[in-house]
């Protein structure tokens, strides 16, 4: 099974943080996905989907709801399995 | 280390996450006993305020932007890195921290309290929104929650009249030097969840399900959009309909002061310039405070209640189209009160570029200094019907100059557009939970803006209205001269001057006083025409006076090419004047001012044009 990242989860469904991925270095936007909360073994869910190309996307972490674009989401990698 | 009786406080800032009810806690702190200003160098707002502890002691306290981290990634949350640490140049270290973190979100708001707790400096935790916790069933061990800190905690509810009680009652003697053993190696993220384990019983089934079942339709690719639109619309028709009464009793009343007070004056200058001058043009202008708080009212609800990064969700991808962020939308949405406060809010869009667009088209949001203009020309040439039960013709009009002055926006960011869009840039947006508006909190805001409002009308709108009336009563028509007093005066060469220029466009000399007037603030171009017209003969004491006056003396193509120029109205010196110190660009100064003038230009000459050749 290839490597799943958020921006691939489909609606409604839940998974777990496995680490987020830098694209850049540095990579502030994965710093601050850290930040929010984007860490090892959080439950993240998706809620909902953009009218518009079905991005941005919301996520649900913790009691707190995120909106980011899929290039965003695609930092944070899920494991596998869940 | 903890000898918190040693310690001498006098300067408290309070710090915290956005959306942690830091700035209703301040409100309460700190009543009405505010400074707004801004930090030198950056337009941040830097507010200030001032209380009184029970020990009799003054302090004054400082509200920091929010900030998710002391990584900052935004300018204002460099500036509430900076203060924390004492680095910032011209503001001293704060004696001691207020961190504020809201109850219901703990697992990312403790994170930035440890962040803060591993400075090592004096402070204190506020748990604000503590009542909605407990609703929740969230069950905080304070106790135990301060001996593994080593601060004190102390319950807060912002949005309640003495919410604030505990924490002032403490405020004295709870400031301590956090005990708890972390450093820039710790894992911050684990020591939460630690803290969560044995300090936080939560229910098991802690989704806040009232959000859930909210953002299912409002985050909804169909339905979601359609509430936008219909929120925004409604705002739209409100101005118009609900403010009327109350615009109509504010008129009463300025006649009847005005009537009064003509007959108690002499005729001759001096009743000229009171009546003439100063109640035509600040009493025309006070009419339109009803709307500009109803249009505040709208946006302070949808700010409490937490929809408005929800509208930034469902805007990004159009918004990207042409270059932009859904949060831009935040910023630009506050122009449609006043493109200042609009510009300066764009600090919180990382991006330097989408910053960048979003300050070039915020005036074309039209703000509430246009209203009166709006209002007065659509009462003047609109004809008062309704459509439907729900709608008026007026308020449609008013909502399709809104709308022009969007496209308008939209248009002028494509134009800026870099060739190649990525859509790589950052959103990352937080939906923070629904609240139901604190009434409190609208009522301040609602204040705030009276305040403002009442200010501008004494000042610049009353100095430019006697200036404005200087210009048209003097100098006198020489003995024997024909035509009105006015055609004499400054305000009647200067405006008979430029008039060539504009009667293109089909602007009379009236108008271009009216416009050369505006530059100071817009909504003067009524008191403008007001007082002009009232000298050429026609008694206003009441502004009901003007619009029959105007509906008879314009062309219905003078009057839409007036308003066509008011949906991008070039002339206002105080956002230009933040456009600089925003950009710190002279460049940025002259590309706004000419593009909105070319529009405006345009605009007009199309609409004067079209309508002439169908009337």
């Amino acid at each position: 099974m290839s490597i799943l990242n958020l921006s691939m989860l489909s609606l409604g469904k839940t998974s777990i943080v496995d680490h987020v991925e830098e694209v850049l270095l540095p990579d502030p936007i994965a710093d601050r996905l850290r930040d929010l909360g984007f860490v090892p073994g959080e439950r993240v869910k998706v809620i909902a989907f953009g009218p518009f190309g079905s991005n941005p996307i919301a996520v649900q972490i913790g009691s707190t709801r995120f909106a980011l674009r899929r290039s965003e989401a695609a930092r944070v990698i899920l494991s596998s399995g869940s | 280390m903890s000898g918190s009786a040693s310690l001498s406080i006098s300067k408290i800032a309070l710090v915290g996450n956005p959306n942690c009810g830091k700035t209703a806690l301040f409100n309460q702190l700190t009543g009405n006993r505010q400074k707004v200003a801004n930090y030198a160098g950056v337009t941040v707002e830097r507010k200030e305020g001032s209380f009184i502890t029970s020990a009799n002691k003054k302090i004054t306290l400082i509200d920091l932007p929010g900030a998710y981290s002391l990584k900052a990634t935004s300018i204002d949350e460099a500036v509430t890195r900076d203060i924390c640490m004492g680095t910032y140049n011209n503001e001293s270290l704060p004696d001691a921290l207020i961190c504020v973190i809201d109850a219901t979100n703990l697992r990312l708001h403790l994170r930035f309290a440890l962040e803060i707790c591993r400075l090592k400096r004096p402070m204190l935790i506020a748990l604000n929104m503590s009542d909605i916790a407990k609703k929740r069933d969230i069950n905080i061990d304070l106790p135990k929650l301060e001996s593994i800190l080593g601060v004190s905690v102390i319950p807060t509810i912002g949005t309640q009249k003495n919410g604030t009680k505990k924490l002032l009652k403490n405020i004295d003697t709870a400031f301590k030097i956090p005990t708890i053993n972390i450093n820039d190696q710790t894992d911050l993220h684990v020591e939460v969840r630690k803290l969560l384990l044995e300090c936080v019983h939560t229910p098991p089934n802690n989704t806040f399900q009232l959000d859930e079942k909210i953002d299912h339709w409002v985050l909804h690719p169909i339905i979601g959009p359609i509430i936008l639109l219909v929120l925004l619309f409604i705002m739209f028709q409100a101005v118009f309909s609900w403010a009327q009464p109350f615009m109509n009793g504010i008129q009463d009343l300025t006649a009847w002061l005005g009537k009064i007070i003509a007959d108690f004056l002499p005729e001759g200058t001096l009743r000229s310039l009171i009546i003439d001058g100063i109640f035509a043009g600040v009493g025309t202008t006070f009419a339109f405070l009803p709307q500009i708080l109803i249009l505040f009212l709208w946006i302070l609800f949808l700010e409490e209640s937490g929809y408005l990064p929800r509208a930034a969700f469902l805007l990004d991808r159009i918004m990207a189209l042409v270059g932009l962020n859904g949060r831009s939308f935040i910023p630009l949405l506050s122009s449609f009160a006043c493109a200042i406060p609009g510009i300066m809010a764009t600090r919180t869009i990382p991006s330097a570029r989408d910053r960048l667009v979003t300050i070039i088209i915020a005036p074309l949001m039209t703000c509430s200094a246009r209203l009166p203009v709006y209002t007065l020309l659509i009462s003047a040439f609109i004809p008062h019907r309704s459509i439907g039960i729900l709608f008026n013709l007026q308020g449609l009009i008013l909502f399709g100059l809104y709308l022009l002055g969007i496209v308008s926006a939209f248009f002028v960011a494509l134009l800026l557009k870099k060739r190649k869009d990525s859509y790589n840039n950052t959103l990352l947006l937080e939906l923070p939970s629904y609240r139901f508006p604190s009434i409190r909190n609208i009522l301040f805001g609602l204040w705030q803006r009276v305040e403002i409002f009442v200010n501008r009308v004494g000042t610049i709108i009353l100095t430019v209205s006697i200036l404005l009336w200087v210009l048209s009563s003097f100098p006198k028509p020489p003995a024997g001269a024909t035509g009105s007093a006015i055609d004499w005066s400054f305000a009647g060469i200067i405006g008979h001057w430029i008039q060539p220029f504009f009667t293109p466009i089909g602007f009379n000399w009236e108008i271009c006083v009216a416009l050369i007037l505006g530059l100071a603030a817009r909504e003067v171009a009524v008191t403008s025409l007001a007082t002009v017209y009232s000298i050429a003969g026609v008694d206003s004491d009441a502004p009901g006076q003007l619009v029959h006056f105007l509906s008879t003396q314009w062309s219905l193509a003078t009057g839409l090419s007036f308003l066509a120029w008011y949906v991008f109205a070039p002339q206002c010196f105080s956002t230009l004047a933040v456009i600089r110190k925003e950009t710190a660009s002279w460049k940025m100064v002259i590309i706004t001012t000419c593009y909105l003038f070319f529009m405006a230009y345009f605009a007009s000459f199309i609409t004067w044009h079209i309508t002439s050749f169908f009337s």
